[in-house]
């Protein structure tokens, strides 16, 4: 079912041409509204009516994290904060968050993408669909919600944890749709198999999975237990939140709404933009939202384009799966985490840079984070518990900056290795 | 009066304690005494050894996490009731113990202290009738 047959199939040359229309008013936009694109454009000797189509694109200055950073927290707004109604933020590389806003006009483009993404997913105004991605500053709660009501289904909205309640109202409600991480997922199918749940009692039809990446056996595992379809969906905050692309009923590549985001593919070590096909940096230019337009936005995320028409009909261009990052971010349990903002903790409570490091493992399907970190100098005490308390300080400090639950170990001097050039710092021994 | 002790930070991994032993062994330092602090994760060995300098050296060398620590040592007889009269010096000027080790050799007994001010404690004790081990002592014990 395709829910906007104007934009999803309009053919490619329309949507060029509709592209280096909304690209040239963004920019027009952003160079009287956002300083600090103005300096950048204007350090290039680019005039907005120089943008006129979307081949123009790679004239245009990049936007990284760091730049949301640097301009924390509505540095980078593009509409006065009387016109923004709602604010989202999301881990940042240190320990301010990324803030990202919307205006009503943006929150009612969300709407809309995400719905174009359930209706694609087979969903409709007779589904329940359980929301249990968190509800609260991370966008994908809400954003999943509000294209759920408009799509006309009816939203069940749990939030995450308090799982044996998630089982107990999927069935007392009659879901029929899921939302979720898909490692929530396992954990929640490995449950309703431990509490013997007969199958038929539940009506759970179709899942909607993103937030963190997973491979095509993931998939499989996902889908063989828990007895759904389950759909790979794509998003992030900076761009919108969930609604940037998702996956058609064919399940080979996901469509991207690039009527409203303009996907390139960059080498990520030169920034030269590659051809379709070519494995890269995804990057994304927003040429529809108001509140938070970003221009050519480097998500750090590896993916490839395909511009070839789909057995769905859908003209939108496909990006391939994304399961590999060209920076050092982890997502566990669907947070992003930075080994950077590790570190900005710990160095705020000492003065010499402490060894540690990340390991990343999963558990029972949920992911856990644990941080190590050498015991020496100032971090060294004589006494239990003391040491103790030190690893309840570093415990907390990093739970409250990095928004998750970790384990926090002390080890011994040269436990964690030296090497020559970058420190490793984070193992990952999750099988994907 | 202040001794020196080490503290070494090992986690619970098997072969640490028998290394850390074998290292001062090979480089001719002896231990007088030593307790073990355990956790679930990890271990800090407090040991008095002959070369306290020396040894905080040459763990450190070997990479391990090691700390020297004042502590006081008494003496007291090796008879029911003369813990308690030691204590009550200590806890009559409010001061509580971090951590203590005693061992009992014939008509005596050692008993390492240590608190949280351990030189207002050494002031406290040197006016008491509790009778202090030097340094030098306990080294050679």
């Amino acid at each position: 079912m395709i829910w906007n047959e104007k934009f999803e199939t309009m053919s490619r040359g329309e949507m060029r041409d509709w592209q280096g229309r909304k690209l040239g008013e963004m920019v027009e936009r952003i160079y009287h509204n956002v300083p600090f694109y103005r300096r950048k454009m204007q350090d290039r000797d680019i005039l907005p009516g120089d943008i006129r189509s979307v081949d123009d694109l790679k004239h245009l200055p990049f936007t990284t994290k760091d730049d949301l950073r640097d301009n924390y927290p509505y540095g980078l707004f593009a509409a006065p904060m009387s016109e923004v109604v709602r604010v989202h933020a999301s881990s940042g590389t240190t320990g301010k968050p990324t803030v990202v806003g919307y205006t009503r006009r943006d929150i009612s483009i969300w709407s809309e993408v995400v719905a174009r993404m359930l209706c694609s997913a087979g969903v409709n105004r007779n589904d329940y669909i359980q929301v249990a991605y968190g509800y609260g500053l991370f966008t994908g709660g809400l954003g999943i919600h509000y294209g759920s009501e408009k799509v006309g289904a009816t939203v069940i909205p749990i939030s995450g944890g308090n799982t044996r309640r998630q089982i107990q109202l999927m069935e007392d409600f009659g879901s029929s749709v899921l939302a979720c991480t898909p490692s929530y997922a396992l954990y929640l199918a490995e449950l309703i198999e431990d509490l013997k749940i007969d199958r038929d009692k539940l009506k759970l039809r179709v899942g909607v999975f993103g937030a963190e990446p997973w491979t095509d056996n993931m998939r499989g595992i996902v889908e063989e237990r828990l007895n759904i379809k389950a759909i790979d969906i794509y998003g992030l905050s900076e761009i919108i939140g969930p609604g940037v692309s998702s996956e058609c009923e064919y399940q080979d590549g996901l469509h991207v709404n690039e009527d409203h985001f303009i996907p390139e593919i960059i080498d990520p070590d030169n920034l030269e933009v590659l051809a379709a096909g070519e494995q890269g940096e995804l990057v994304f230019t927003t040429i529809s939202k108001e509140g938070f337009p970003l221009l050519r936005y480097r998500t750090r995320d590896l993916s490839r384009l395909n511009y070839e028409q789909c057995r769905c009909g859908r003209n939108l261009v496909r990006m391939e799966k994304c399961l590999a990052r060209s920076d050092d971010m982890l997502v566990i349990r669907g947070v992003n985490v930075f080994p950077s903002q590790v570190e900005s903790v710990l160095l705020e409570m000492g003065e010499i840079e402490p060894h540690y490091q990340l390991i990343v493992e999963r558990e029972n399907n949920l992911d856990i984070l644990e941080v190590q970190v050498e015991v020496e100098g100032q971090f060294f005490s004589d006494e239990v518990k003391k040491l103790e308390s030190l690893r309840n300080k570093i415990k907390n400090n990093l739970e409250s900056t990095i928004g998750l639950s970790v384990r926090v170990k002390l080890v011994e001097p040269r436990t964690i290795e030296r090497t020559e050039g970058k420190s490793k710092r984070v193992i990952d021994k999750r099988l994907s | 009066m202040l001794i020196k002790q080490l503290s070494v930070f090992l986690e619970n991994k098997s072969g640490r304690l028998t290394e850390l032993a074998d290292i001062l062994g090979e480089a001719g330092i002896n231990m007088s005494a030593m307790s073990i602090a355990d956790t679930s994760e990890f271990g800090i060995i407090r040991i008095i050894v002959s070369e306290p300098d020396k040894a905080f050296e040459i763990l450190k060398d070997n990479h391990f996490s090691v700390n020297l620590t004042d502590v006081i040592c008494v003496s007291i007889a090796n008879k029911a009731g003369t813990l308690a009269g030691a204590l009550r010096a200590l806890s009559a000027k409010n001061i509580s113990v971090e951590y203590m080790y005693a061992f009992s050799a014939g008509t005596k007994a050692l008993v390492i202290i240590r608190t949280e001010d351990i030189k207002n404690t050494l002031e406290v004790l040197k006016e008491s009738s509790v009778k202090l081990i030097k340094a030098r002592e306990i080294y050679q014990l």
